[in-house]
């Protein structure tokens, strides 16, 4: 359904609601976030074995629930709404999305389950140092075949990708190009000829490493002569999931500031009574419910197997990024002063903002890929 | 209701077509056969030319009619806001007067709220009625008004009360439009068209049976006549289409719905004409363009995002869910996206841009869009108003402090404006 929820959707959210609100509070995000690898090591065990959030939309047989991108868009909802430090978008969205579209039945069987129960972490490293969204861009090599490859090269921008203990890698042949020769293969996190470095990030509730590997160990997953298209739809549904983190948490920033200004006096009357800030949250909202009318309708079109889901990923990240970004300046902007400093918490979407602004491509990247793929189905 | 209840409904009005249906009757004696019978607006009172039946059973008994090319009541125009309105808030002898002649189509209304002084404002209306035996005396200004030139009827907001706050000191009147003391003007946009009226009232004079409710209820019954505006909008979508059928009845359901449609025929370009965009950036050869090609992804995001937004809305009420926000963005959203589609279009032309009528592209549709977007945050509650509506009623910002709450006579307004 693509313009609205079952009851058992509406009761799934409140029970993830309720869940972040009891474990996750502003005062336990803020510890985590000043803590080594960024996130509580319990509080994820706990995702996964209280509420199973770690296998939302994993079928049933590799030990998830088995739901579908709705519910799973649900979840990423609140867990950006509470702006959760934990490794769910590498581990749970992107490299599970990696393996359910191109590893083989018998890897998914030996590696999701893992991820599943909360044991162990993955991440997905595929971009590089020049930032470029596109698997065809990639540059580490790799040689040798099955189970004895190496992986020559660096990645950049790896989430989690410090902690991790397990690294999908996208590699190409060497001598390929384009979307020829494109694999994805997996590490250990203690692999000799890995060196892993934790980037200084703004954003420190999710955190980012850059990995250099020399003749590094890896095994090669699935089967296909190229990986290409079968990561590009894993990162398609990846782009949605994460527009659907965005808007909850553009929607924790209107809310933060629609309750400010109604505390805050000024002049003798609430700031909100002002049509200069009631107008900016009327605004505020209208982007935020347009993004949500996007990032939910593509979610759903992922569960219908709609052929639209490439430019549909593209028009729900542009429409969030956009959105996301306005809402965190209006809301600090809204609470003036205070909100620059670093006691109050605005800052910390804000720093979530700009990071998932650019992560998978900027809105500017995905408004021409929309254009480009919606031509090319006229 | 039951799959049954439609069942039954459908029988019936098939039968009582069957029966009745004739095409060679003129259109209002067709009309006049339709409406008694109750199945020309079925979900209205038994009492009053309607079956009672639920708003849902609606579509069911529209599909019978279309299926024996049966014409319908008079359906589009303002006169089915009197019609709601009277309905609501009229006296037994205002619905036995007015209703049925509405039904027919005999009888065109105009509604006359909107003022040169009060327009976001409406209930700063000045417009006065004063008691004079037992007639009301009108005199002032209204403007806006659609279909005034050829109105029988206005609903009429009128202050007759000075010394009451301003909500409470106005009355509404059903006014006799072909009076002398009613002169009627167009009003030129800036578009060319002349869609809209000014309607000048010098001493003209109103029936005391013509009051519609009490003194002072005047701002709660044309509250009622506004909540119809947009289920009219949704109207004039749905029925005005002429029928593709032959026969000197439809001719007769054609000419009308082109004289209620008239005023309305630049709308599709007042709200950016989306559909338009891409064919153009092909034929320009701009969609070559990576700037212009931001933005007319933009747009075609930022509307697709929109209808889905309405389909949100449209969902929660028919799922019987709590009202949400949706429902009260899609007024704003369409302003960004007339907006939008309005410089994107620019873009699109280019020089071409510069030119109106037939040296403008598409023989003066371009023209007509870029100098009619400006309406859309305009007309039908501006986007200011709509954002307070939003932040006060969504989002429960606290109100403005107003300057207006004593007696009309002492709030401060426009001066009024000469002829």
């Amino acid at each position: 359904m693509r313009y609205g929820y079952s009851d058992e959707q509406e009761q799934f959210r409140a029970i993830v609601a309720r869940f972040l609100r009891e474990r996750s509070p502003m005062s336990e995000v803020r510890r985590q976030m000043d803590s080594a690898d960024g996130y509580d090591r319990a509080l994820w065990q706990q995702l996964a074995s209280d509420l199973g959030l770690t296998g939302v939309h994993v079928p049933e047989g590799c030990g998830g629930q088995g739901f579908g991108y709705v519910e799973l868009g649900i979840a990423l909802e609140e867990m950006g709404q509470a702006l959760l430090c934990a490794p769910y978008f590498a581990s749970s969205v992107l490299a599970t999305e990696v393996l359910l579209n191109v590893a083989t039945e018998a890897e998914q069987q030996a590696l999701l389950p893992t991820l599943v129960s909360g044991e162990r972490v993955a991440t997905l490293a595929w971009v590089e140092a020049g930032g470029q969204w596109d698997v065809a861009a990639t540059a580490l090599t790799v040689h040798g075949q099955g189970d004895a490859c190496r992986l020559d090269g660096h990645k950049k921008f790896v989430l989690d990708g410090h902690h991790a203990d397990l690294l999908l890698v996208v590699a190409r042949t060497r001598g390929s190009v384009g979307d020829a020769g494109l694999g994805v293969f997996a590490v250990e996190a203690h692999a000799t000829g890995l060196e892993r470095r934790q980037l200084a990030t703004i954003d420190r509730t999710r955190r980012q490493a850059e990995l250099r590997f020399t003749d590094t160990p890896a095994r090669r997953l699935g089967t296909s002569e190229s990986a290409a298209l079968k990561l590009r739809q894993s990162l398609d549904r990846a782009t949605i999931a994460l527009a659907c983190e965005m808007v909850g948490g553009a929607r924790a920033l209107l809310d933060s500031a629609v309750e400010y200004a109604k505390l805050r006096m000024q002049f003798g009357r609430p700031i909100g009574s002002f049509q200069a800030i009631k107008h900016k949250c009327a605004e505020m909202l209208l982007e935020v419910e347009l993004a949500a009318s996007a990032a939910r309708y593509a979610a759903a079109a992922i569960d219908e197997q709609d052929a639209e889901v490439p430019a549909l990923a593209s028009l729900a990240k542009a429409m969030a990024s956009d959105a996301y970004m306005r809402a965190a300046t209006e809301c600090i902007q809204i609470h003036g002063g205070i909100g620059f400093t670093w006691d109050e918490d605005t800052h910390l979407w804000f720093k979530r903002a700009k990071s998932s602004q650019v992560m998978l491509g900027d809105a500017t990247h995905h408004r021409e890929r929309y254009l480009a793929l919606t031509e090319a189905a006229a | 209701m039951s799959v049954q209840d439609e069942a039954t409904v459908r029988a019936e009005v098939r039968a009582w077509l069957q029966a009745h249906w004739d095409m060679n009757r003129s259109l209002v004696a067709w009309r006049s056969l339709l409406a008694d019978s109750g199945w020309g607006m079925p979900h209205w009172p038994r009492e009053w030319y309607g079956r009672s039946l639920p708003i849902a059973l609606l579509p069911a008994v529209e599909e019978e009619f279309e299926a024996c090319g049966a014409v319908g009541v008079a359906r589009i125009g303002i006169r089915l806001l009197a019609a709601a309105t009277l309905l609501e808030h009229g006296s037994d002898a205002h619905k036995s007067r007015f209703l049925k002649r509405i039904l027919t189509g005999e009888d065109t209304w105009c509604q006359l709220f909107s003022e040169p002084g009060s327009g976001s404002d409406l209930a700063g209306a000045t417009t006065r009625a004063d008691a004079d035996g037992e007639d009301w005396v009108v005199n002032g200004q209204k403007l806006w008004t659609t279909s005034a030139h050829h109105a029988q009827w206005g609903l009429l907001l009128a202050r007759t009360d000075w010394d009451a706050p301003k909500h409470s000191g106005m009355s509404y009147f059903i006014i006799d439009m072909t009076q002398a003391g009613v002169e009627v003007q167009p009003l030129k946009q800036m578009n060319g068209h002349a869609s809209f009226n000014q309607v000048f009232f010098t001493d003209a004079r109103i029936p005391a049976e013509n009051r519609v409710g009490n003194s002072g209820d005047g701002w709660k019954i044309a509250m009622t006549t506004l909540a119809h505006e947009r289920r009219n909008a949704d109207a004039l979508r749905r029925w005005g289409h002429a029928s593709p059928h032959a026969g000197p009845i439809y001719d007769e359901e054609r000419a009308e719905i082109a004289t209620v449609m008239e005023p309305y025929k630049w709308y599709p370009q007042r709200a950016g004409r989306i559909d338009m965009i891409v064919p153009r950036a092909r034929e320009t050869g701009r969609l070559a363009d990576p700037a212009v090609r931001q933005d007319i992804a933009h747009l075609l995001m930022l509307s697709r995002s929109a209808e889905w937004l309405a389909h949100r809305a449209r969902h929660a009420k028919i799922s019987g869910k709590p009202e949400g926000p949706e429902g009260s963005l899609g007024k704003l959203v369409a302003s960004h996206v007339a907006r939008a589609a309005s410089h994107v279009h620019t873009l699109l032309s280019g020089a071409d841009a510069m030119l109106a009528g037939a040296d403008s592209p598409h023989d003066g549709l371009i023209a007509e869009i870029l100098l009619s977007v400006p309406a859309t945050s305009i007309a039908g509650g501006t986007d200011e108003i709509q954002r307070n509506i939003i932040g006060e009623r969504v989002l429960d910002l606290p109100r403005e402090p107003r300057m207006d709450t004593g007696p009309f006579r002492d709030v401060p307004r426009n001066p009024t404006r000469g002829r």
